[in-house]
């Protein structure tokens, strides 16, 4: 009985795509046309990787039959395309660990210990997993749960506390004007007079600033943090290099996401300047059999960091896989205007019929 | 001639006399990259785009830049071991007024 509830609430697939950029999105339509399913893990809570995150509004000029393409527009194209195969997503959540199974098979654990158990690992990763940037405090690691926060969970628990935000972005402007409405006291700490963000935003914060909601320090650096167990004050340093101690019982820096190879590093796979080597005369596999790796995340000989090439590597990716998944199978590929686009959701897309029909 | 003299210091102090084409359309990060005075990965994570700062340098002659724009500015507001004279290398582009640059990578954040 036991064995059977762990392996339910396990999540099964044939391919475990980690991370959903464009590359990994792209991998689960090479995949569903080969009547093989795909899930994603992916540590922001949205998919479209760095397009989603970083540069949404951006154009890409480089899309082969896309004279031009918004960086959001092109995931939300590639989500539409993959609708029919039904992917899975567990996002919010990075892939921690990696165990081989007797069986050659794949357990992969995220974040919240969620299992994904899979015969073909791929991972598209990226520049790796988007992390809070921290700043330079010294004794900052030291308060980390005991005050120190990057990014705010459940914001109840701010709830009648002295908060203190830094950052200059969305991020930081929004919470402080999100928290202003639960929280005793918040501060908002910036480097400079000016803000990035959303003019609604800025305009807002200025209200809150005028009604005494909100303490806006600028130009200022939080350069200190102090306390006996837990966060009880701040240390800011000002223009003029003053310091200057405020209580706080929360201090949330919100300096925007840098990505990191994080655990992946550490899964035995060869690394080489910061990327996962593979066979490029092949099908992009890993040192690992069964691990392969896609797109940004992996390197070799005159790789070039482009979403075409990593749409290239993911279809060669999912061939191999299937021989791996099917070994005794016989396969050729076949073209979508043949052989249409079946989906999992019992969707067909089929190029229409020609019209036999005689002129009299 | 289309290509000039840039000395570029990187992060482990060692100095790098580099020869930097003007007609190619490309900025300062992107020749650290073509040296290889950085390890991918370090630098450049953006592409280009001024949003992450790990091409921040320091600029250590006294060559007039194009003005940092508001994307620059306010990344440099956000960055670590910021200074007066840091500059994001990919928003310098490679101009024969720039003969000569003397430029400090930053260090890795």
């Amino acid at each position: 009985m036991f064995i059977t509830f762990e392996k339910e609430s396990m999540i099964k697939t044939d391919i475990l795509i980690i991370g959903a950029g464009p590359t990994g999105l792209f991998a689960v339509f090479e995949a569903g046309l080969l009547k093989l399913k795909c899930h994603l893990i992916d540590a922001l809570p949205q998919p479209g990787g760095q397009l989603a995150e970083l540069y949404p509004k951006k154009p890409i000029y480089d899309i082969p039959g896309f004279p031009e393409v918004l960086a959001g527009d092109l995931v939300d194209n590639l989500m539409k395309q993959i609708e029919p195969f039904q992917p899975g997503f567990t996002l919010g959540e990075r892939a921690e660990t990696i165990e081989k199974q007797e069986d050659g098979t794949f357990i992969v654990t995220s974040t919240s210990g969620l299992k994904h158990h899979a015969p073909v690992v791929a991972i598209a990763g990226g520049l790796g997993s988007f992390e809070p940037r921290k700043p330079l405090i010294p004794n900052i690691q030291q308060f980390e749960d005991k005050g120190v926060a990057y990014f705010i969970r459940n914001p109840d628990v701010y709830r009648n506390k002295k908060v203190v935000i830094a950052g200059g972005g969305d991020s930081a402007l929004d919470w402080s004007i999100f928290l202003s409405e639960i929280a005793a006291e918040v501060t908002l700490v910036h480097r400079r007079n000016e803000f990035r963000g959303a003019l609604d935003s800025v305009e807002k914060v200025q209200e809150l600033k005028k009604l005494g909601k909100i303490t806006l320090i600028t130009p200022a650096e939080v350069v200190g943090l102090s306390g006996i167990n837990q966060l009880e004050s701040v240390i800011l340093q000002k223009a003029d290099a003053s310091e200057e101690s405020i209580d706080a019982d929360a201090f949330i820096p919100l300096f925007g996401l840098s990505p990191k190879l994080g655990p992946i590093a550490d899964w035995g796979l060869e690394i080489e300047k910061n990327a996962i080597k593979v066979d490029n005369t092949l099908d992009y596999q890993t040192n690992i059999p069964g691990i392969y790796a896609i797109g940004d995340v992996n390197t070799y000989p005159g790789k070039l960091k482009l979403i075409l090439c990593g749409f290239h590597e993911a279809t060669m990716m999912c061939q191999s896989a299937y021989q791996r998944i099917h070994p005794d199978k016989r396969y050729v590929m076949k073209y979508t205007t043949v052989g249409g686009v079946h989906g999992f959701d019992g969707s067909v897309k089929e190029a229409p019929k020609a019209v036999v029909k005689s002129i009299e | 001639m289309l290509d000039i003299l840039v000395y570029i210091t990187d992060r482990e102090g060692d100095t790098h006399i580099v020869e930097a084409p003007t007609d190619m359309n490309m900025n300062l990060m992107e020749i650290v990259r073509s040296y290889e005075l950085a390890p991918e990965g370090t630098i450049g994570i953006c592409g280009g785009m001024a949003m992450c700062a790990s091409c921040q340098c320091y600029i250590e002659s006294d060559h007039t830049l194009p003005e940092k724009n508001d994307d620059e500015e306010a990344m440099l507001s956000e960055a670590f071991f910021v200074k007066e004279n840091s500059r994001l290398g990919c928003q310098i582009k490679m101009s024969p007024e720039l003969d000569g640059l003397k430029v400090t990578l930053a260090p890795e954040e």
